[in-house]
């Protein structure tokens, strides 16, 4: 018993510790007021008081860092924008990888392992790499820009990196395997004999495609949606590598506050209406996650 | 007949050739003459040279390699401790607040994670350098390895272990002798995964470690900021090859296993027979 409890008290602790305290921190922090001073805010909660001092917190409370997020036009202008550039990318990464997932699941069995290798090894390599691998390209004086004026399709070198296509593009590439995955897991699983009977019945091979195939693989291509969307929201690597000054993503705002800045409480808040903003598709996602278990089992 | 047209063979060769062929291009421009990244100007390995006397660069690996180590390696025992919690222990107080907090790390944006962590260690007075990194690390590495650890925890046959306690194994003992050698390649592939996604992280590194201590993936960062550089091309090439040939290794090793064990399966229900 007394083992089962240690078992349990060990991993329990460490994420105490170093995953939900840190939060409340980050939310303290928040509801702190921005101050000239190292560190750089003054704390509204003084726990030494006791009940005191959660007294006068309470009292004090006027969130007047958030309401300093809803003046500004940039910080609704940044959540919008990265809102907008994860749905766009993962439009665009569904489209490029339906195709792959359902060119996978057509594959002789005896190919699928590799392929299903060769889809995850880009994975294990370093994120920043594969970012790194499209300044390359994109640049003004870059391999693109070179074929392309090379073959006299264009004059002048076309203008793709540090703007937001360059971005979807970066999202799309590095988050291309977990779009392909769960639609490839659905694919596989389809009997094709529906396929055969759709025919059978008169119906075309693409009708056949839009009526069985694709709401066959709905969860699939859910999940796979979720997988790009969510962390394409909070991303700083890809915007700040790739994208331009006109590109505002809220990962790359609350770098900057926080670094550039120093101003912690902004920082935080920031942090916490992002965490808020992505709880809908989280939920969303388990909710899916929860009746494709229940459809399977 | 199976399905297989023209269309798929097209869409997998356009699909594989988006996935390989920037990093192509950048294994082979690592071998360019020229300091211009973009423009050839014959053969050479003059970067992996210029690469290996960079001090800096050798310093961030060396604290790399450390770094991802000790994360992955705590993150994998506190993964296996929380995996087998949330399969085994059954019901306890505050179970839900454990499994929320096993999973939440998975999705969390790198950059709150790494913010509410520097926030943690000013407010304790931790210096930030390689402990810190280490510790940033070791949280969310070993959400993973749970996750990787549970799934093979659950199609685990229970009736072993029982029958281990059965002939007077201590719960410890039946674990290291029945429970471990067969989740073992979940473990190992937890290990790997912890591994690499440590050596990859630049954004709570980069929250995370003071100026006494830069990571690669920092290192890589600042200099690409600044442009691409033919250098950086020769070290991601060798982080390619090092990433490629151990996935490699790995997924040969485990196939050639699961024949092994079929084999011998095979064999014992011949010997029954």
């Amino acid at each position: 018993m007394l083992r089962r409890a240690a078992l349990i008290a060990v991993p329990y602790a460490w994420l105490l510790a170093l995953f939900l305290i840190p939060f409340l921190i980050v939310l303290k922090i928040a509801l702190s007021d921005y101050a000239l001073s190292i560190p750089p805010y003054a704390p509204t909660l003084d726990l030494s008081e006791g009940w005191e001092g959660l007294r006068t917190f309470f009292a004090g409370l006027d969130f007047e860092t958030f309401r300093f997020l809803t003046t500004d036009d940039l910080y609704w202008k940044a959540y919008l924008s990265s809102v907008w550039i994860a749905a766009v990318s993962t439009a665009l990464a569904l489209a490029v990888g339906y195709p792959i997932a359902y060119g996978m699941a057509r594959a002789a069995p005896e190919w699928r392992p590799t392929l299903l290798m060769l889809v995850i090894l880009p994975f294990w390599t370093s994120f920043l790499i594969r970012v790194y691998a499209w300044i390359g390209i994109l640049s003004s004086e870059g391999y693109l820009n070179q074929i392309l004026i090379g073959l006299g399709l264009i004059d002048a070198p076309l203008a793709i990196l540090n703007t937001n296509v360059a971005v979807h593009i970066g999202i799309v590439y590095t988050y291309l395997p977990f779009m392909i995955l769960p639609i490839y897991a659905t694919l596989e699983k389809m009997d094709e004999s529906l396929l055969e009977a759709a025919e059978d019945l008169g119906c075309s091979r693409v009708s056949a495609f839009w009526r069985v195939t694709v709401p066959l693989s709905k969860s699939g291509i859910i999940a796979g949606c979720f997988l790009v969307f969510i962390p394409a929201i909070g991303e700083f690597v890809i915007p700040s590598l790739l994208g331009g000054s006109e590109t505002l993503m809220i990962g790359k705002v609350l770098w900057e506050e926080f670094f550039n800045n120093r101003d912690w409480p902004v920082a935080s808040a920031v942090a916490t209406v992002l965490l808020l903003i992505l709880v809908i598709p989280i939920v969303l996602f388990q909710r899916n996650e929860q009746k494709q278990r229940e459809a399977e089992g | 007949m199976r399905r297989f047209s023209w269309f798929n063979a097209t869409s997998l060769t356009l699909g594989f050739a988006f996935l390989y062929l920037p990093m192509v291009i950048l294994i082979v421009y690592s071998f360019n003459a020229s300091e211009l990244v973009t423009v050839w100007a014959g053969f050479s390995t003059r970067w992996y040279g210029e690469l290996l006397r960079d001090e800096a660069f050798l310093d961030a690996a060396w604290v790399t390699l450390q770094v991802a180590v000790a994360s992955s390696t705590i993150a994998t025992v506190l993964g296996t401790m929380a995996a087998h919690v949330m399969v085994r222990a059954g019901r306890f107080w505050g179970r839900t607040l454990f499994s929320g907090m096993i999973y939440a790390p998975l999705v969390m944006p790198e950059v709150i994670t790494g913010l509410s962590l520097l926030l943690l260690f000013i407010n304790i007075g931790l210096d930030r350098g390689i402990l810190t990194i280490i510790l940033a690390h070791t949280t969310f590495s070993m959400c993973y390895v749970s996750v990787v650890v549970s799934a093979r925890l659950v199609s685990f046959d229970r009736a072993l272990e029982e029958a281990a306690l059965d002939l007077g194994c201590s719960p410890f003992e039946a674990f290291r002798l029945v429970t471990l050698p067969i989740i073992l390649p979940a473990v190992i592939s937890g290990w790997l995964l912890a591994f690499t996604l440590s050596l990859d992280d630049l954004v709570i590194a980069s929250f995370t470690a003071g100026p006494s201590a830069t990571t690669l993936p920092i290192k890589i960062f600042s200099s690409i900021r600044l442009g691409v550089s033919p250098e950086i091309n020769a070290l991601s090439t060798i982080l390619i090859a090092v990433v490629a040939v151990g996935v490699i290794t790995a997924s040969l090793v485990s196939k050639r296993s699961a024949i092994r064990q079929a084999e011998e399966e095979r064999a014992a229900v011949r010997a029954e027979g």
